[in-house]
């Protein structure tokens, strides 16, 4: 497992992977990570509160999905699944889209063409053949291999454990193999997909499914951030280069409930939490920062203050947050005139205002 | 004017496409030195490369799905599934990746993807070899379903499914790739019926006979049947299973005042039972019987040598007009 700050936030050299970054860009990366799990810790509030009709937590997973995320470049292509709120928030996706989705209003409020980050998808494994098959538009488009960073381009999908299981994803990794796809499969291993554990998906470390499928499958300790960030660095620049797909497996831990709606108490031991505890993403990093001198109280007062902005924000842009027009739900189904659409919404038009009238109706006669 | 048959109608078109618009691009399983197991993409890869005519692992999701990533990029992807019963692997990434990405995305999102589908029996192979799967997709909001019956339609009818900004599913007639016709291929894009439209093949008064696809020929052999008894049936082709014109239809039967439809697809919740129900709704007072539908049974589709007793027959169609003009 390539890991580059143990978890009692000690820096080892490797071999094959390193990461140069000044000081700046390590705060940034520190800066991500506090500032995704209070993003976290209020969505959850906000599910609580009634705000939200469901929350898809990332605590413990902030190194995996920071990680990962600062590795892309700005013209590179995202598709990620629903827990991926780092790895989207690193792309300057406003956090309010996302918590769009969860209040119900919305899929997803981003312009997935702007921004490079495909939907969230909620059916599994099921963003990842189009992830390859975007990749090998790219490598259409020649902006594969060319030496120029501006124009090289690669894929990233996100995926977690028990995606690894759906024939989708079995049909994804051989398929990018074979045409060479420049595509880079980021696996979370969260251990737990609902209450199944890893050990019911498969029987063989999953990053070695990537050898069947004929490309490097490569283990990186999905908690440190700095691996993350080296190792999905590394497979993306071997994407853009023309040279192939890359399988990383992020070893890492969902610390909270799969969603607000699930009960995990139900199915795994406090013993296990309280060993992934240890091994904190963000307390590793905070530890080796600090000691390094390179993040101060005068950082952390001002993050903080920071972190309390955000959820203000947050609470106040979910307030804010209005139903969609119902007859919206007709808008986009189809990109040409399609009769029975029409049709219906014509229907459904007619009857809401007929309904709205007799309400007023029967307001005014009333008063 | 041309004479071709419908398997080389829709190759001349798929050539015509690519010509045009190099983002045009064929994928499937040997589709490439092959030309498909029905020789519909014949000489395209020599032609446009391997990069534009991609021969495909074996993998019906893996088509679909990787289509709609290119899409996504910018290509138009036309898929081809090798036959109807083997789309069932790439339903997830039809019904809910290729036909919802659009309405999710808010519009942000256009998804131009074909995916032809040799469709229906009548080719005496084994199973899975001879389906209907057209209510599966019809009924799928967010894509729309054609069925071609002769070269002509077919010629233009896969350009403009190319052409579409929408995910269009293509049914190929498979029993009639072999069926000659004329396919005037000069036409400007205006002088081509819409996708969606319906088409009156044959004017008659007696009563109205609806059909697409490969029981388009049937229906007017039903119908030259039907004059020699002195019996004068109106022939419709609807072409569009999703959107169905329901007006172009509803116009014939307001005229005749009686409807036999003619379908492959299992009657039982199929997309005459759709038509059935709307136009009992727009025609109750032109209706002078009860509509009648002909078509497969609701089963596991027969072996080989029992598909003629399950596929419409001459003297089916014919049955059911009799008891239409009885009633």
């Amino acid at each position: 497992m390539v890991q580059l700050l143990d978890q009692h936030g000690v820096r080892h050299p490797h071999p094959e992977y390193e990461v140069h970054l000044g000081a700046d860009e390590l705060l940034g990366l520190y800066r991500d990570m506090v500032l995704l799990r209070r993003f976290d810790s209020e969505a959850e509030a906000l599910q609580r509160k009634g705000e939200l009709g469901l929350w898809a937590g990332s605590r413990g997973q902030e190194a995996a999905q920071v990680g990962a995320g600062r590795a892309t470049r700005r013209h590179d292509h995202v598709f990620p699944s629903y827990r991926d709120h780092g790895a989207v928030l690193t792309r300057d996706i406003d956090p309010l889209h996302i918590l769009s989705i969860f209040r119900g209003i919305d899929h997803g409020g981003w312009d997935p063409v702007a921004t490079g980050v495909h939907p969230y998808t909620l059916v599994i494994a099921a963003q990842m053949l189009p992830a390859v098959g975007y990749a090998m538009g790219v490598q259409r488009d020649g902006a594969v291999g060319t030496g120029d960073p501006a124009r090289d381009t690669a894929v990233v999908t996100y995926f977690g454990d028990g995606a690894t299981s759906q024939g989708e994803a079995a049909e994804a990794l051989n398929w990018a193999s074979v045409f060479n796809a420049p595509v880079v499969f980021v696996c979370q291993n969260n251990q737990w997909a609902i209450s199944e554990p890893v050990a019911r998906q498969s029987t063989v470390p999953l990053h070695r499914r990537a050898e069947g499928a004929g490309m490097p499958g490569v283990l990186v300790d999905g908690n440190d951030v700095l691996a993350v960030l080296a190792v999905v660095g590394a497979a993306l620049e071997r994407a853009r280069s023309g040279g192939g797909p890359t399988f990383v497996e992020a070893y890492t831990f969902r610390m909270g409930a799969h969603t607000t709606s699930d009960d995990p108490t139900r199915y795994r031991l406090a013993a296990e939490v309280d060993a992934w505890r240890e091994k904190d993403p963000i307390d590793r990093f905070r530890t080796y920062l600090t000691g390094e001198g390179i993040l101060d109280e005068e950082f952390e007062t001002r993050l903080a203050t920071e972190s309390e902005q955000l959820a203000e924000r947050l609470r106040a842009g979910v307030a804010a947050m209005t139903d969609p027009e119902p007859a919206a739900m007709f808008d986009h189904a189809y990109a040409e005139p399609h009769p029975q659409v029409l049709a219906e919404r014509d229907e459904f038009l007619a009857a809401w205002e007929q309904h709205d009238a007799e309400l007023h109706a029967h307001a005014g006669g009333v008063a | 004017m041309e004479t071709m048959a419908i398997g080389k109608a829709i190759n001349a078109g798929l050539r015509a496409a690519m010509d045009r618009d190099p983002r045009v691009l064929l994928m499937g399983e040997d589709i490439g030195a092959l030309g498909g197991v029905f020789r519909v993409t014949d000489g395209l890869q020599k032609d446009f490369g391997e990069d534009r005519v991609i021969d495909t692992p074996l993998a019906e999701a893996g088509i679909v799905g990787t289509a709609i990533g290119m899409a996504l990029r910018g290509f138009r992807p036309v898929c081809e599934i090798q036959f109807n019963g083997f789309v069932y692997p790439a339903f997830n990434q039809i019904t809910t990746q290729l036909a919802k990405l659009r309405a999710r995305s808010r519009g942000r999102l256009t998804l131009p993807v074909v995916i032809r589908i040799p469709s229906g029996g009548g080719i005496g192979s084994v199973e899975h070899h001879s389906e209907s799967p057209e209510v599966l997709f019809a009924h799928t909001a967010g894509l729309r379903v054609v069925a071609p019956s002769d070269p002509h339609d077919a010629y233009w009818m896969i350009q403009q499914s190319i052409a579409s900004a929408d995910p269009v599913l293509f049914l190929e007639p498979e029993r009639r790739y072999w069926q000659k016709g004329e396919v005037d291929t000069d036409l400007a894009p205006g002088q081509v019926a819409p996708l969606h439209k319906a088409r009156v093949l044959r004017a008659g008064t007696d009563a109205t006979l609806v059909a697409y696809g490969p029981t388009t020929k049937l229906a007017l052999d039903a119908a030259a049947a039907a004059a020699e008894d002195g019996t004068d049936l109106e022939v419709v082709d609807l072409r569009s299973i999703s959107p169905l014109d329901v007006d172009t239809v509803a116009e014939s039967v307001r005229r005749t005042g009686r409807l036999v439809t003619v379908s492959e697809a299992p009657t039982f919740h199929g997309p005459m039972a759709e038509l059935a129900s709307r136009i009992q709704e727009s025609c109750f007072y032109s209706l002078e019987a009860p509509v009648k539908r002909v078509g497969g049974y609701h089963l596991p589709y027969p072996v080989a040598r029992a598909e003629e007793h399950y596929l419409p027959t001459l003297d089916r169609v014919l049955d059911a007009v009799e008891q239409s003009l009885a009633a």
